[in-house]
């Protein structure tokens, strides 16, 4: 069977019900893209604060001398908030029932406990202490050291701090430092729209098909997924091609491109009800190889 | 749920269901499409479909915070449905080759999962129990670390005066030289009073205090923050700063106003040094787990170590908060020693309370 790229990043995790669920890493890609875009959407709420708070400040006449007491006031609400929105924002939002942030929500991301632990506002709060060594500091002294100000320094400092950064990178989980000593991972939510059956209905043949032991014994599991998968695209051309595909290999006449859909839905049904009442008695047949 | 309720529950549901067959359009589509369908795998999806998109619409609401908008029936069918759709999962799994099905299904409990073993405290609860205890047996169980600390801090201070005293150009090492600035060594005794007291009349104290707060509470997470790198960065940081104590103690002792000196500083700096020194035990826990994790991995020793120390953070946020007032208001109101000096002990007396006294008999 082909692995696809994606089989790196699942991660096995057991519910308190005994059930194995798997769950997808969230790709490096995905994240970076994720925390770009969560920066923009800061950047944006930072101005929406300073509008509101020179919409309310600017009416009042005495706020522009610097002693004044709505200046003063101006000045601590501007404080708390710039303190509450750097530290707060990726907290607050991970700690709501979907565990994202507005970003990683849009592209489908989420916190989880690691190995499929509860998780708690613990682990949120100390994934988002180290957000300022893992991006703060290796932006400011990345910066600095081609500068020379701060000498050898100054580019070990960068080079250390860029370690930080990178971190991602250098484990298979796709942790950052945060999750780390956080205890979490960031996995994919996957939703899922449930399509609607194959099967159920008419069989569009008639009942004209009807297929032998012989002909369907030939094929396994994966080849009825790739089956199912061409079945819901619907693109004429491919079914033509597999349908005389499997013809040459049953020993069967091609149908026909206008015939082509309604065999190949036959022969998905049967080929169905062969592999699950095989299941039923505990045959499990993977793909065409298989015995 | 009891396994009685789960029996009568599924009951209700089974009523429920027959009903709506007999009587509704919609059941009357499902009961047909049972008879037409042919395989047993999708007999067994058409069944049981309703109640995993009654589950679906729920687990949605939830995800949406939207508390309000769910009813009892809905919350309290929840498990039930839950636990339903993973048994359909993994019957699924061993029985079915409907691939959608399977898909959509994964997908479902997964959510369902994140849902129901969510975290189950709102932001006031959490606050309660922070407050309530949890705040001090964090700082109570990285007490090793504060141990640490402290000393290195005794040590730093130390170590700032014994090196002013031996060579004053060392002071400008400890204490950064800003234009204006008047403690340099050398300075009257009148120019060092003037910055201990009378300024009890100035204005924009509250401004002052907010940009204390915020300066002092970034570099404490950064503090702590670099306890990752082995806690070696945290514990620089708290050298240097007791160093500077250190130097302008020796500086102000020169000149016969140690305690008032300290009065100065301690209306304050019993919460702030407090809070710097928890900051850096709580960036040395963490460095310490992962450079000695014991016989559990790294990856669960510093998950354990973060956890605690971040519950101590918090704390050392709300410490600097507590701080910044009383540096920015009280100590320009308060302004003779001895008034001082009773405020800054009476806050330390609090604090060692609050860590050490309080909430110690509860169960953790």
């Amino acid at each position: 069977m082909s692995r696809s790229a994606g089989d790196d990043r699942r991660r096995e995790i057991v519910t308190p019900e005994g059930l194995a669920l798997s769950l997808t890493l969230a790709s490096r890609g995905t994240r970076a893209g994720a925390l770009a875009l969560d920066l923009m959407l800061m950047l944006l709420a930072a101005g929406a604060t300073l509008a509101v708070l020179g919409e309310v400040f600017g009416g009042l006449s005495d706020a522009r001398t610097a002693d004044s007491g709505p200046a003063q006031l101006l000045f601590v609400v501007l404080v708390i908030s710039a303190f509450v929105l750097r530290n707060g924002w990726f907290l607050l939002w991970e700690l709501g029932p979907r565990g994202a942030t507005p970003a990683k929500r849009l592209l489908g991301i989420r916190v989880v406990g690691r190995e499929g632990a509860r998780l708690t506002p613990e682990m949120v709060i100390a994934r988002n202490l180290l957000r300022d060594i893992e991006l703060a500091l290796p932006i400011v002294f990345v910066a600095m050291a081609p500068t020379g100000a701060a000498g050898t320094a100054g580019w070990l400092a960068a080079a250390w701090f860029l370690l930080f950064a990178a971190f991602p990178l250098f484990n298979r989980d796709r942790m950052r430092a945060g999750d780390v000593i956080a205890g979490t991972w960031v996995v994919e939510t996957g939703r899922q729209k449930l399509a609607a059956a194959l099967t159920v209905g008419e069989a569009g043949d008639g009942g004209r098909y009807a297929f032998g032991e012989a002909e369907l014994a030939i094929y396994g599991e994966h080849e009825l997924k790739t089956l199912e998968r061409v079945l819901r695209d619907g693109r004429a051309e491919v079914m033509d091609e597999v349908a005389a595909a499997i013809c040459a290999k049953i020993g069967w006449t091609p149908p026909g491109r206008d015939a082509a859909r309604a065999f190949l839905e036959a022969y998905y049904r049967a080929l169905r009800a062969r592999l699950e009442s095989g299941l039923r008695f505990g045959r499990r047949k993977a793909d065409k190889h298989a015995a | 749920m009891s396994e009685g309720g789960r029996q009568e529950r599924r009951q209700e549901l089974g009523v429920h269901g027959a009903l709506t067959r007999l009587l509704g359009r919609a059941g009357g589509q499902e009961a047909a499409a049972i008879s037409a369908a042919t395989l047993r795998s999708d007999r067994f999806r058409i069944d049981r479909e309703a109640d995993w998109r009654r589950l679906e619409a729920i687990v949605g609401r939830l995800e949406a915070g939207r508390l309000r908008a769910l009813s009892d029936e809905d919350l309290t069918a929840l498990p039930v449905l839950y636990r339903e759709a993973v048994s359909s999962l993994s019957i699924a799994r061993e029985t079915s080759l409907d691939a959608a099905a399977l898909a959509y299904l994964e997908a479902l409990v997964r959510r369902a999962w994140f849902q129901v073993y969510g975290p189950r405290v709102t932001l006031g609860g959490w606050l309660r129990r922070f407050f309530g205890g949890e705040w001090s047996r964090a700082v109570r169980a990285i007490g090793f670390d504060v141990g640490i600390a402290l000393l290195l801090m005794v040590l730093g201070t130390v170590a700032g005066w014994l090196l002013v005293a031996g060579d004053p150009a060392w002071y400008a090492a400890f204490v950064p030289a800003e234009p204006g600035e008047v403690r340099v060594p050398g300075a009257s005794q009148a120019a060092l009073r003037g910055v201990l007291f009378g300024h009890s009349g100035e204005s924009g104290l509250a401004a002052f205090a907010a940009m204390l707060f915020g300066h002092n509470a970034q570099i404490s997470l950064l503090a702590f923050a670099l306890g990752f790198a082995f806690g070696v960065p945290s514990l620089m940081l708290l050298v240097q700063n007791a160093g500077m104590l250190g130097a302008m103690l020796w500086l102000y002792h020169g000149r016969g106003l140690t305690l008032d000196l300290v009065g100065w500083l301690s209306i304050h700096g019993t919460t702030e040094l407090f809070a710097v020194l928890l900051s850096g035990a709580a960036g040395l826990h963490i460095g310490r787990a992962m450079a000695f994790p014991g016989r559990r991995g790294v990856l669960a020793a510093a998950g354990a170590a973060g956890r605690r120390a971040s519950v101590v953070m918090i704390g050392v946020i709300v410490m600097l908060v507590v701080a910044a007032c009383l540096e920015g208001l009280g100590r320009q109101l308060v302004d003779e020693t001895s008034g001082r000096l009773v405020v800054g002990g009476a806050m330390l007396a609090f604090w060692l309370w609050y860590f050490y006294a309080f909430g110690r008999g509860r169960a953790a």
